[in-house]
Parts: structure tokens; C-alpha cells; sequence
């Protein structure tokens, strides 16, 4: 090979890794092909609609990657939010003038011991992620229906300081409301932890090469029980919002599904499917994106049924070509 | 040597599953010196490096570390200790860069929070890539570099780490000519340092290049140590291979047929192997010797149709035929019993009858239903005449010894009715008894027209029952000896090259 034919393809493949890209080429896409169709899609209004629809989904999806990048998975997300919400929920209702800074630190240490229990099966008794949480997203739904005896807290039982998370923002900005504001912070702290801490480049080590991470010394039990209890944590976290968001919880709702939207925003946003490689900015573009879609969907007229199909139609297209460029690199790197 | 030794290993020993691999091995290593380690496969050459590096803990013996007693119970107490272990294969992060490769573990930290400092890691990492004059960006993926700068970079977390015993196994096996006369120079600059360098190869001419000491290994035991300028590459090979026959059962004499069973031209499979051709009779047993990564195991893929074929004929009977799945092979009766049985020979959970029956459940089967009576009536016939040590036919294939495991692997291959059985390594790891064994069937088969490939790291084994004897040397033959004529040092010395 020619000096100047490796540089090429050394630089082609560097730009593959910003996989980012995909997801920001498909968002301009998407937006732009239904402002052609529907100029109605470009106002304040859908802007707006597409921030609101996100931050659950960002917020869990800052976890779900850790997951990912440690070659792992979490379906249990879903059900966390569940049980977490409902609890704050019942308190509401049950102790009138529940403390909401309180609600908010209950929601998230419910979030913080499923993720644990969670994540201490998994790198305690070697058990492959998807087993356990597939026990957790049954097991934690079957709780909160049990507690709530299968009742829906309804929207006047919810602190009114709680709904405003959702509908205004810093300096009363309505475009950008708290609940935006609560993405970023979350996503920074995840920026952080991988770039700037151990834990975090271990983690992207151990899904590059498991063995090669536990022979430079990186602590596997550790690194993967922090992935899910820190996902759980963040679960939690989205359980108290999702009161806000949508002003009720329905233990036969509240999360039902939503694990498979997270896991399809992370993987759309650019984090490999193999483990070891992903940003928080790929993941914020992934939520964007299927916003973005969730929205036009709705512009457009489309029915709701349809959603499903489409968030599983970019997945594939997403995946597909993971699978046509990525997959070849890997394997030519893996076998050798 | 007058120095003090960096490392000393004194009477050291190891085992896996109660095979010594390592017997009283005793070695010193001293700095600036590159001490070249040398053996036949198996010999314990990365047995001993991985106890070093801190992956095996011995059984038995002690290391010293600048004179002091210690042990090394992990790969992190080896790098504490300045010892760095080079693997063959580098153990790299695909998906990482260069610097966060080299710094993985041990990242530079600043603050009071200990947050990873990414300014001295690049900083760092430019100034040991100079130091080992490496054109690499620190901020490359890993997966776009080459084996030689992947090694490179492995070498350049090592001396991150201030290591000061290098050990690096077989680190020359990938690299081009070019890229080996570099190593060599950072290799010797390292030493210019006071670096103790261990160098794994099996390239003689390299050895004598590049090492102040030679020290051989053979059946887990140090059997030798020459000076270069007092020794010569004949006599290295002489103490390598200096095993005795007496144990040996020897094959008696084939009359093999006069049929070619098969018949090979110009065979190529890239990156594997190329122009190689040979005959083999039926009824004969042709060994196939070489160094691990000498291309006798792709071969042998390729025979049986689970590595592709590039180039050339292979002819079955006389007739050319295409092979290009297992199923190919198979339906040409070709049976392939591979090297590691364990994994890619036997489903070790199931029974015996299951695990004979595998390959030939369409003959035992009618409309898809499997003939269960039939099958136990065809497993019992094996074991009675391969003599499989069993409590039942029932039993898992887990419980029995490995030589008996081994007989399952034929009687699964016997029952298709094979005209020709590809062996690898057909006797590894299987105590001397059953090897016997092994040895007789493969005899007794011969002698009933069946013709046999068989790939062996252990030149007795294949003198004693090899007709004739093929040696590959980096994807070719570089040798093929008559019964009359074969002898172990020949065979070495084909197989490093050495071969007048």
C-alpha cells in the first residue's frame, strides 16, 4: 500500500467511527423531508414537542449506553421507571403535602437499589445482563402493580410544582423547559465520567477487549455493577418525571415499553452494538431523532400506529449499516 | 555474566490438570542482555513468560526480583514489579486510540479529584513514540494499525509502566522483514538502557542476530543454555529435539495401495499457505510437521472445507472435486479430527451415543426420525472395538480421560465410513498409555486401506508412525523425507529454516 492510499483509508475509517454523523445525517433528513411536506413542521411548537417528547428517554438512555459500551444491556429501564413513579405517586397521594425535594431523592434511590440488584446479580454471579433484567422488567412491574393494587394516580394528586418541571423553563423560557435543563446536567455528569474519570475509560476498555481490560488490571465486577446501578439510578430519576411530563401514572403505563425506545435511540445515536465505543452527543442526537420522527409522524397525520414501525424501521436502517461498515472492520480487527 | 540477575527463577514448576508443563525450570536474567528462549511447540517457552507475567502461578519454586523473594500473583503486581510480557497476538483495545491503548489502567491523573489528565497522556505518548521512532498520531484508532505497530504500541506501554524485563513471545511471527529489522534496533536500544529483554522466536537466524544468550526448553525443562559465538544453529537444534524413540510404538511397515485416496496440486489459500502439493496413498500414513503458525492446521481446514481455497486441485479418487463446506468434504469421505477435541470436536455435555452418532444422524435417521435403537447398537460396536473405557454408553463425553475422548472423536468420524482422516495434533494432551492406543487404532485403520493426514508438534510421534513426512515452513513445504531417510533434526531444521 501507497503512502498516500493508507492515509486515505486510515481517514475513511476515522470518519466511520463518528458514527454520530449517521444519526445527525438522518436527523437532517427526517426534518427536513417533512418541513418539504408540512412547513406547519418547523414552528416553535413542534420544536417544542419534539424537546418534550426526549428527556425521559435521554435521561435513561445516559445509562443504557454504559450498559451497551460494557458489551451489556438493560431491558429492566422500563419497569424502574414504573415502580419508582408509582411509589412517589402513592405518596403523593396518600401523604397530602409530601415534601417534593424528597419525592424527588426517594424516586431516585428506588431507581438506585433496582439498578444494584441489578447489577450486583450480573457481576456477582457471572449471569448474562439480559437474563437478569428480563427477570427485573417482570418482577418490578408485578411490584408496582401489587402496591398500587393496580390504580392510577390521577393528575390532581401531583404537586403542581412537580408539572411545571415540564411546561417552563430557567427565566421563563417556554421552549426550554426544567425538564431540558435536567438532560443537560445529566448528560454532562455522564460526559464527565468517561471522559475524565478511570471508571469511564475503563468501561470503554472492557467493551473493546474483555480480556484484554482484565489483564491491565481493570476491575470487571466493579466497572460493570456501577453501568446498571448508575441505570437504575437514572430510571429512578425518569420515574418522578414522568409524572411531570405527562401529569398522571398508570402502573399499566407508566414505563411499559419505554426500554425498547431507549435501547433504539443509544443504538441509533452511533454506540456499537459490540460494546466499546459511543458518545453522550451520539445519544442526545439519537433521542433527537426519534423525536424528530415521533413528531413528524404526528405533523404528517400518520397515525399513531405506525410509530412502532417506524422507530423500528430506523433501527434496522441504523443497524443495517452498522452492519455493512462496522461489522466488516470489527471482524477483520477481532479474527486475526 | 558478572552482574546481578534482574529476575531469578529457581526450580520452578507448573501444571495444568495434573500434565507437568513446567519442570524445575531455572533461569536468570540480567540486565542489557537479550536472552533468546527456544524450544520445539509445546516446549513451555509461554508457559514460563506467562508465569513472569504474572497470568499462571506455579506450583512450585521461587522468584526473585532484584534479590528480593517475591511472587507475582497478577498481571498488575508483574508491572509493579518493571515486568512487561509482550504478547503475540497484542491484546489491543480496537476501539480505543493509540495513547488511551498505551495508557489503559494507568492513566495520568490531575486534581483533586484524580481526573484522567488527557494533556500529559498525549504528551507522554508523543514522547515514547519518539523515543521508539514511531510515525504513529496518538489520537488513531487502534483497529487501522498494522500487527508491527500494534506490538509497537504494546512495547510503548511498557516502557510507560518503566518496565525493565521486556519478555516478548514470538513477537517477529507477523511482521515483514522490514519490520522485524526495526524491532531489532528498539530492541537493542533497549538493551543500550539496561533493559532485560527475553526474545521468544523460532527463526534460528534471528535468534543469533539479536541475542546475547541462548536458552533451550524441551518438555518444560531449561536443557540447555549457549553463548551464540560458541554454538552453532545444528547444535541448538540437536538440544531441542533431543528427545529419546525408545518409548515410542512404532508403526510397522504400510503396504499402502496403489490408489492415490488423494491426490493435492498447487493448492492456496491467501495468507494461509500456497503451492502445495502432495499424494497420499491409500492405506498410508503421512505426517505433516512445522511450528505452530506454519500453516499445517490451515491446511488441513482447508482439506475439509472450513478455511477457503484460493487456488489448485484437489483430487479424491482420481476424480477433481470442489470442496467448500464441511459437507463437501464429508460427502467425499474426508473426516477431520481437529486439535483442541474439547472444543471443536465433541458436544461434551451429551453422551457417548450422541456424540458418535453426530455426524451420521442421516444414515441413522428414516423421514427425520432418528433410530435410537440403531444408534446405541452402532455405539456399542465402537466401543467394544475401540476398547472406550466406560461405565455406559450413556455417560458424558465430559467424564471420560482424554484418551477415551479421543476414540469418541473416531468412532463419530469411523462411522461415516472415511476414506481419508485429517489428524491434528491426534495425541495432544493425552497420557502416555492411551497415546499408545491412539497409536495402534491409527495402525490398525491404516492397515485396512484408510489413508491418513496427520499434523504433530512431537517429532517421535511422527517418525514412529508416519510413512512418509512433509514439513511446512511459513505456508510452504519446505521439506519431505521418506520413512528410510526422516530423523528429528532434519525435520527441525526444515522448520526453522535451516535446511541445506
Amino acid at each position: 500500500m501507497t503512502g498516500t492510499s493508507r492515509r486515505i483509508g486510515k481517514r475513511g475509517r476515522d470518519l466511520l467511527q463518528v458514527r454520530e454523523l449517521r444519526a445527525l445525517a438522518l436527523l437532517v433528513i427526517v426534518v427536513g423531508g417533512a418541513a418539504l411536506i408540512q412547513p406547519r413542521y418547523l414552528n416553535p411548537n413542534s420544536l417544542r414537542s419534539i424537546l418534550i417528547w426526549i428527556p425521559l428517554v435521554a435521561i435513561i438512555g445516559m445509562g443504557e449506553m454504559m450498559v451497551i459500551i460494557i458489551r451489556g444491556i438493560d431491558v429492566s429501564v422500563g419497569s424502574i421507571v414504573g415502580l419508582a413513579g408509582l411509589t412517589v405517586g402513592l405518596l403523593f397521594r396518600d401523604v397530602p403535602g409530601f415534601p417534593v425535594f424528597l419525592a424527588v431523592i426517594i424516586s431516585i434511590l428506588i431507581g438506585l437499589a433496582l439498578g444494584s440488584l441489578n447489577g450486583a446479580i450480573i457481576s456477582g454471579a457471572h449471569v448474562p445482563g439480559v437474563i437478569v433484567t428480563l427477570g427485573g422488567l417482570s418482577a418490578y412491574r408485578g411490584v408496582t402493580f401489587l402496591i398500587t393494587r393496580g390504580s392510577q394516580i390521577d393528575g390532581n394528586y401531583i404537586p403542581k410544582s412537580v408539572i411545571r418541571w415540564s411546561q417552563t423553563g430557567p427565566l421563563g423560557i417556554r421552549e426550554v423547559p426544567w425538564i431540558v435543563v435536567i438532560v443537560l446536567v445529566i448528560t454532562l455528569i455522564t460526559w464527565v465520567i468517561f471522559r475524565y474519570t478511570r471508571l469511564g475509560r475503563d468501561m470503554y476498555a472492557l467493551g473493546s477487549n474483555p480480556d484484554a481490560a482484565r489483564l491491565r488490571g481493570v476491575a470487571v465486577q466493579r466497572v460493570t455493577f456501577f453501568a446498571y446501578a448508575f441505570t437504575g439510578a437514572l430510571a429512578g430519576l425518569a420515574g418522578i418525571l414522568y409524572s411531570s411530563r405527562f401529569g398522571f401514572l398508570n402502573p399499566g403505563q407508566t414505563g411499559v415499553g419505554m426500554e425498547l425506545t431507549v435501547i433504539a435511540a443509544v443504538v441509533i445515536g452511533g454506540v456499537s452494538p459490540f460494546g466499546g465505543s459511543g458518545s453522550v452527543l451520539g445519544v442526545l442526537l439519537g433521542c433527537l431523532l426519534l423525536g424528530a420522527v415521533n413528531v413528524a409522524l404526528a405533523v404528517l397525520g400518520i397515525a399513531g400506529s405506525w410509530q412502532l414501525a417506524v422507530y423500528g424501521a430506523v433501527i434496522l436502517l441504523a443497524v443495517g449499516s452498522d452492519a455493512i461498515f462496522q461489522v466488516g472492520l470489527h471482524r477483520a480487527d477481532r479474527s486475526e | 555474566m558478572t552482574a546481578n540477575p534482574l529476575v531469578r527463577l529457581t526450580a520452578l514448576s507448573m501444571s495444568f490438570e495434573s500434565v507437568n508443563v513446567i519442570r524445575d525450570a531455572s533461569l536468570s536474567l540480567y540486565p542489557g542482555e537479550v536472552c533468546a528462549l527456544i524450544g520445539e511447540n509445546g516446549a513451555g517457552k509461554s508457559t514460563l513468560l506467562k508465569i513472569l507475567g504474572g497470568i499462571y502461578e506455579p506450583v512450585r519454586g521461587s522468584i526473585e526480583v532484584n534479590g528480593k523473594l517475591t511472587s507475582i500473583l497478577n498481571p498488575q503486581s508483574a508491572s509493579a514489579l518493571g515486568i512487561a510480557l509482550i504478547h503475540q497476538e497484542p491484546l489491543a483495545f480496537p476501539d480505543l486510540t493509540v495513547a488511551e491503548n498505551i495508557f489503559v489502567g494507568a492513566e495520568p491523573k490531575k486534581g483533586k479529584f484524580g481526573w484522567v489528565d488527557w494533556k500529559t497522556m498525549y504528551q507522554r505518548t508523543r514522547e515514547v513514540l519518539g523515543a521508539l521512532d514511531m510515525k504513529l498520531e496518538p489520537t488513531s484508532r487502534m483497529h487501522g494499525l498494522s500487527v508491527a505497530d500494534r506490538q509497537m504500541v504494546d512495547v510503548a506501554a511498557a516502557l510507560t509502566q518503566n518496565a525493565r524485563l521486556l519478555m516478548m513471545d514470538e513477537p517477529t511471527s507477523s511482521l515483514t522483514p522490514g519490520e522485524v529489522e526495526r524491532l531489532f534496533a528498539i530492541i537493542r536500544r533497549l538493551r543500550g538502557q539496561g533493559a532485560s529483554i527475553v526474545f521468544v522466536s523460532h527463526r534460528l537466524e534471528e535468534i543469533f542476530e539479536i541475542a546475547d544468550r541462548i536458552v533451550v526448553m524441551r518438555d518444560g525443562e531449561v536443557v540447555g543454555e549457549r553463548l551464540p559465538s560458541q554454538t552453532s544453529a545444528d547444535e541448538i537444534i540437536r538440544i531441542m529435539v533431543g528427545r529419546s524413540l525408545d518409548a515410542m510404538y512404532e508403526k510397522p511397515k504400510a503396504n499402502p495401495r496403489d490408489t492415490h485416496a488423494i491426490e493435492v496440486q498447487d493448492l492456496r489459500s491467501t495468507g494461509h499457505f500456497r503451492n502445495i502439493s502432495f499424494q497420499l496413498k491409500a492405506g498410508e500414513i503421512l505426517g505433516l510437521a512445522g511450528l505452530v503458525g506454519s500453516g499445517r492446521s490451515s491446511l488441513a481446514k482447508a482439506l475439509f472445507g472450513i478455511l477457503t481455497i484460493d487456488g489448485g486441485t484437489v483430487k479424491v479418487g482420481g476424480k477433481v472435486v470442489a470442496i467448500r463446506s464441511s459437507q463437501d468434504a464429508i460427502r467425499n469421505g474426508i473426516a477431520y479430527i481437529p486439535e483442541d477435541r474439547q472444543r471443536q470436536g465433541l458436544l461434551m455435555p451429551a453422551s457417548v451415543t450422541q456424540n458418535i452418532s453426530l455426524s451420521a444422524l442421516s444414515r441413522l435417521s428414516r423421514h427425520g426420525w432418528t433410530n435410537r435403537a440403531l444408534e446405541r447398537t452402532k455405539a456399542f460396536g465402537f466401543v467394544e472395538q475401540l476398547k472406550i473405557a466406560l461405565s455406559s454408553v450413556d455417560q458424558q463425553v465430559a467424564e471420560l480421560s482424554g484418551g477415551n475422548q479421543q476414540k469418541v472423536v473416531l468412532s463419530k468420524w469411523l462411522l461415516n465410513d472415511p476414506k481419508i482422516i485429517i489428524l491434528d495434533e491426534p495425541t495432544h494432551g493425552i497420557d502416555v498409555g492411551a497415546k499408545a492406543e491412539v497409536h495402534h487404532l491409527m495402525a490398525k485403520l491404516a492397515s485396512e486401506g484408510i489413508a491418513m493426514l496427520m499434523i504433530s508438534s512431537e517429532l517421535p510421534e511422527v517418525i514412529a508412525m508416519s510413512d512418509r513426512v512433509l514439513v511446512m515452513r511459513e505456508g510452504s513445504i519446505v521439506g519431505r523425507f521418506d520413512r528410510a531417510e526422516v530423523s528429528q533434526e532434519r525435520i527441525m531444521a526444515a522448520a526453522t529454516g535451516q535446511l541445506k
